[in-house]
């Protein structure tokens, strides 16, 4: 073994699959005179033998890469916001259950996911409030583990999304931030029903109980779904905040058409969107 | 101020333009083996073209993040030296990797430039970081990959104020911007990029020397 990161460690240079493996997987804290390195490890003979192979290596790892994320589908996106959704909600719920429970036992009980982590990072016999083996504190602090664990997996769920809406829908995720490009699709059914939808449904995507009650007539309508999420909708003072939600629903609608039907990368489209912003919320400011 | 080796105001079309010696990437206009340099599609392009001091000579290594499909990465790869660039998104690397094609000395990594340690052992410590990745919290990009730009190195960025917040003034985007960036750089220089881009600021630092 070596005693650095490098992704050329430890490897057989004649062994390219393993090679774009560690490109691709592999990591370090800190850069390293990688090129020195791996003369000194007789990986090399010089620093151009060195860069051929470095060259090789990471164009066929990118490319291993885009061919793998430009197959990633829109089911997977909208199953992994759901199960981050859920994963955060029960995260929550059982951090105030841990609260609640701790509370009746603990005098400096905290509260929230914070609190259940710290829990977790407590051994119950430790720190002198519970008696050794007392079952219930065991339960407590396995419960407030499982608390961490679910709101890591939401983190981490959080990260995918990320990386998955930036392929899936480029342009939307640019334009709406991963988290709400993921959303909308979710809540659209899938990309290609989003691209289908009027903007004016896509206003309102996730305000469908507000949209019926409006229907029904004893409600005015609802001004926005889950775009209120959009700093260009939450951000805008209210009496303008309904041109913004109108105009950021548009921009988006064209931005999940783009993706859906082209999937070219049009970053003029973000530019029109901030200049639109930029008018209305002068407007609002001007008068 | 001097152009880097390797990059040349050449008339294209009677017009005295930027130009490096390079495969065309975007349907530029070329002249034999050289190619036009557009500033206007190109951040470090208008920062040359404004004569901003880059202390760019040719022939650096080069850590050049938010590569995107390659635009401005393929002619820092024609008259640097070893580059390697940084991008997120799958769509635009296919494009960074055709660039790369013909480019023997630039290497495309799929990553997340907000996650260094995700390149570290890929990405040795260079002479020269370009921060191309316009999303919001661009000097936060900045600072957490210092750890690659060598003692004397230099940081070229050009901070855009709508992707921090359309709604500011971007004079005071850029003040908090360069405010962060303080913290592992000293500031060696700074211009707006107009006409080529508009509420740009071009920055030009410096690592800290270690305490």
């Amino acid at each position: 073994m070596s005693d650095h990161d490098g992704w050329f460690a430890g490897l057989d240079p004649s062994d390219s699959e393993v090679a774009i493996e560690r490109i691709r997987a592999g990591g370090a804290e800190k850069p390293r005179d990688w090129p020195a390195l791996a003369v000194e490890a007789g990986f090399v003979t010089d620093d151009e033998d060195y860069y051929d192979r470095l060259h090789e290596a990471t164009v066929a790892a990118a490319r291993e890469q885009v061919r793998e994320r430009e197959r990633a589908d829109d089911r997977q996106l909208v199953h992994a916001v759901r199960a981050m959704d859920d994963s955060r909600r029960t995260a929550n719920e059982l951090a105030e259950r841990v609260a609640e429970w701790a509370g009746s036992r603990y005098d400096d009980a905290g509260t929230g996911v914070e609190y259940a982590r710290e829990l977790a990072a407590e051994d119950p016999e430790e720190d002198g409030t519970d008696s050794p083996d007392d079952p219930a504190a065991e339960r407590l602090h396995a419960v407030a583990a499982r608390t961490a664990d679910l709101a890591d997996e939401a983190d981490e769920l959080e990260r995918f999304v990320e990386t998955a809406a930036h392929d899936v829908a480029p342009n939307l995720a640019a334009m709406a931030g991963p988290v709400l490009a993921a959303r909308l699709i979710s809540l659209a059914g899938g990309l290609d029903d989003l691209a289908k939808m009027p903007s004016s449904t896509v206003q309102v995507l996730g305000a469908e109980d507000a949209l019926f009650a409006h229907l029904r007539g004893n409600a005015p309508s609802p001004k926005h779904g889950v775009i209120y999420t959009h700093e260009y909708v939450r951000g805008t003072p209210e009496e303008e905040r309904g041109s913004a939600a109108r105009a950021v629903a548009g921009k988006l609608t064209i931005a999940a058409r783009v993706d859906h039907y082209s999937g070219e990368r049009r970053p003029e489209l973000d530019a029109e969107l901030d200049e639109r912003i930029r008018t209305i919320r002068q407007r609002g400011a001007d008068e | 101020m001097t152009l880097p080796d390797g990059v040349e105001r050449r008339g294209f079309d009677g017009t005295e333009r930027l130009a490096t010696r390079g495969e065309p990437v975007y349907g530029e206009p070329t002249d034999g083996e050289w190619r036009a340099w557009n500033p206007h599609r190109s951040k470090l392009g208008a920062m040359l073209e404004l004569g901003l001091d880059t202390g760019l000579a040719g022939g650096e290594n080069v850590l050049y993040l938010g590569a995107a499909a390659g635009t401005t990465v393929s002619h820092v790869a024609d008259f640097a030296g070893p580059t390697y660039a940084v991008e997120f998104a799958a769509r635009p690397m296919r494009d960074l990797l055709d660039a790369s094609e013909s480019r023997p000395r630039l290497f495309p990594l799929l990553a997340d430039a907000r996650s260094p340690e995700e390149y570290a052992h890929v990405v040795e410590p260079v002479d020269v970081i370009v921060q191309d990745v316009a999303t919001r919290g661009q000097a936060t990009v900045a600072t957490t990959n210092a750890r690659f730009l060598r003692e004397d190195g230099r940081l070229l960025m050009a901070v855009k104020a709508r992707s921090e917040d359309v709604t500011r003034d971007p004079e005071a985007v850029f003040a908090d911007a360069l405010d962060e960036l303080r913290e592992a750089y000293e500031i060696l220089d700074t211009e707006r990029l107009t006409p080529y881009h508009d509420d740009h600021l071009g920055v030009v630092a410096r690592p800290l020397s270690e305490p």
